[in-house]
């Protein structure tokens, strides 16, 4: 473990050995206990004013997504300009937190968002694998940065985690916050992959003790992506987080979440859990692409009293 | 008793609580109670009252089968609409015992298999080669409009003959009617029929408080106000669809669905595409 690690928190395990007592030391997730929660949670009705609310909030946190072979820089710029203004028709319609793209479209996209508020995440470190040697993946985040982006999402070796080697997906945190200097470190945890909430819960405290400011669920491409109660154990652990060290981490669900109702009960569900503290898009992000046209749909159903469809939104 | 006896075992009879079917909604191959948990009471039959998110899901519904269903082959949607008359005549007594008389369900089944037999035959009728003054093939193919709105005629052959044209061609519908139980038993065959889940979905209910939902949608492409009774709402619905420039398909009052339907039903409920192509390379 390196020294800029260590001195970055105070009480920090200071060996692999401590880091992994600590770890295990985590109390143990009530599996049935946080289903419960969650389902309970998303039964809260939002109506009339409170949705409205609640819905422009949410296109405030939503990471607009595009992670596709097929992205071309004409579709990542038509995505930029949506991002910057999701209804054309109305003004008042809040622009999104951020665009997140592959690294090779970071620099197209910059071009777009440049000066306008909008965030620009990139993807890096052999996304969405990770199994790439550090030394690539450190290249990739140096890369996105100097293309224009302030936000980093890197994935950590799921492999290493699951063998056990807690350090060496601390140390790759580490290295990687480094490289990317000023942006912001979101680390994906790919939570279908890590097998059980023990190990949800292990992974949150690791990468925020590595020196995260997101801790987010998915990359999208695995079937398993962001569930209700794996987001509130993450929720969990940055409220523990912030109360034992005194840093606030952002937290990140992705992949799978395409509804305004889903949307909503993630909203309540931060509210439950963390209060008003996290109902912020600089700590709370809802990583998506389908999701922006149904929150759309419902916002103007709310302001012109009918059912929008498809038809008269973007395909994206 | 030997297990060879062929005669039924003899089984007393005894006094039991008795089985009531309780009328559900028919939406997305499913039958879902209403969203808003509402019932009514109709001949003393529970029945699911509709909501108007029950007809945004309906749509949703709808507009999901759509694709799919106007991309089968006419052949095969024939076929699937020959397959409806067919699980009709098996239920005729169902039918009967609400009260629908036997001449009317024979006009029913033979309604389904006249149109069964349009499917492949109607873009030849509504469409075909134009002659142009020019080197260019002119091809006119009639396409549906997509997600029709139905408000229901309340008998059940009047029901079968704002359906079946609009779906023949490949659209799909949400219908309000207005005959809930001879409606949801026309589900069941529907259900059981090879038609795709969300092709139909029907709603029981009230028409006023669900068809000015239909009507201001901006995913449903047409509206049919067969059922529309009251000129008034009719009005009403008409100016609410232009907001969409919605097709309205407004019939005069007092159509006998008895008689020969014509094309017009479902000539109603398409697009024409015109094709223009150089010849002559």
């Amino acid at each position: 473990m390196t020294a800029t690690a260590t001195s970055r928190l105070s009480g920090l395990p200071d060996s692999p050995a401590d880091l992994r007592t600590f770890l295990h030391g985590l109390p143990g997730v009530d599996k049935v206990g946080i289903e419960a929660r969650a389902a309970a949670l998303g039964t809260r009705s939002v109506k009339t004013t409170s949705k409205a609310q609640a819905i422009d909030l949410a296109i405030r946190m939503v990471d607009l997504t595009t992670l596709e072979g097929a992205d071309t820089p004409g579709k990542v710029r038509a995505l930029s300009a949506k991002a910057l203004r999701p209804d054309p028709a109305d003004p008042t319609c809040p622009p999104v937190a951020a665009v997140c793209v592959y690294p090779a479209m970071v620099p197209t996209a910059a071009a777009v968002l440049a000066g306008s508020g909008v965030h620009l995440a990139s993807v890096a470190t052999a996304f969405p694998s990770g199994q790439a040697p550090l030394d690539v993946k450190l290249a990739d985040t140096r890369d996105a940065v100097a293309g224009g982006a302030d936000e980093i999402d890197m994935v950590i070796s799921r492999g290493a985690f699951l063998a056990g080697d807690y350090a060496h997906v601390f140390d790759e945190i580490v290295a990687v916050k480094e490289a990317a200097g000023p942006a912001h470190l979101k680390v994906i945890l790919e939570t279908g992959e890590l097998g059980t909430y023990d190990n949800v819960r292990r992974a949150s405290w690791l990468a925020m003790l590595a020196g995260a400011d997101f801790i987010k669920t998915s990359t999208g491409k695995v079937p398993v992506a962001a569930t209700l109660p794996v987001t509130l154990l993450m929720l969990e652990a940055v409220r523990d987080f912030r109360d034992r060290y005194g840093r606030q981490v952002g937290v990140k669900p992705a992949g799978g979440i395409r509804t305004t109702k889903d949307a909503i009960k993630y909203l309540v569900m931060i509210n439950e859990t963390c209060g008003d503290d996290w109902l912020h898009p600089d700590w709370f992000r809802l990583g998506a692409s389908s999701l922006l046209n149904d929150l759309l749909m419902q916002r103007t159903k709310l302001t012109t009293g009918h059912y929008a469809g498809p038809d008269y939104f973007t395909l994206d | 008793m030997p297990k060879s006896s062929k005669t039924a075992p003899a089984v007393a009879e005894r006094s039991r609580l008795a089985v009531r079917k309780t009328y559900k909604l028919y939406v997305g191959g499913k039958f879902p109670r209403s969203e808003s948990g509402r019932t009514y009471l109709v001949d003393g039959d529970n029945v699911a009252l509709a909501s108007r998110k029950d007809a945004r899901d309906a749509v949703v519904a709808a507009r999901a089968a759509q694709p799919k269903w106007a991309g089968a082959t006419a052949y095969n949607r024939g076929q699937v609409l020959y397959r409806v008359a067919e699980m009709i005549e098996a239920r005729r007594a169902e039918f009967a015992a609400l009260g629908v008389a036997p001449v009317e369900v024979d006009a029913v089944i033979d309604r389904w298999v006249w149109y069964a037999g349009w499917s492949d035959k109607v873009a030849q009728v509504a469409g075909g080669a134009n002659p142009v003054a020019g080197p260019f093939f002119n091809i006119s193919a009639p396409e549906p409009t997509g997600v029709v709105g139905v408000i229901a005629p309340s008998s059940l052959l009047g029901l079968v003959s704002v359906i079946a044209p609009a779906i023949v061609t490949g659209n799909t519908v949400v219908v309000v009617a207005s005959n809930p139980q001879a409606a949801i038993t026309l589900a069941e065959v529907l259900a059981t029929s090879d038609v795709p889940g969300g092709v139909v979905n029907i709603l029981t209910g009230r028409g006023a408080e669900i068809a000015p939902w239909l009507a201001s949608h901006d995913d449903v492409n047409a509206l049919d106000l067969s059922g529309v009774d009251d000129a008034g709402l009719a009005t009403e619905l008409e100016r609410a669809a232009a907001g969409t420039l919605k097709r309205v398909l407004r019939p005069v009052s007092g159509v006998d669905y008895t008689g020969d339907p014509g094309t017009g039903p479902m000539t109603a409920l398409l697009e024409i595409k015109t094709v223009w192509h150089p010849k002559g390379f």
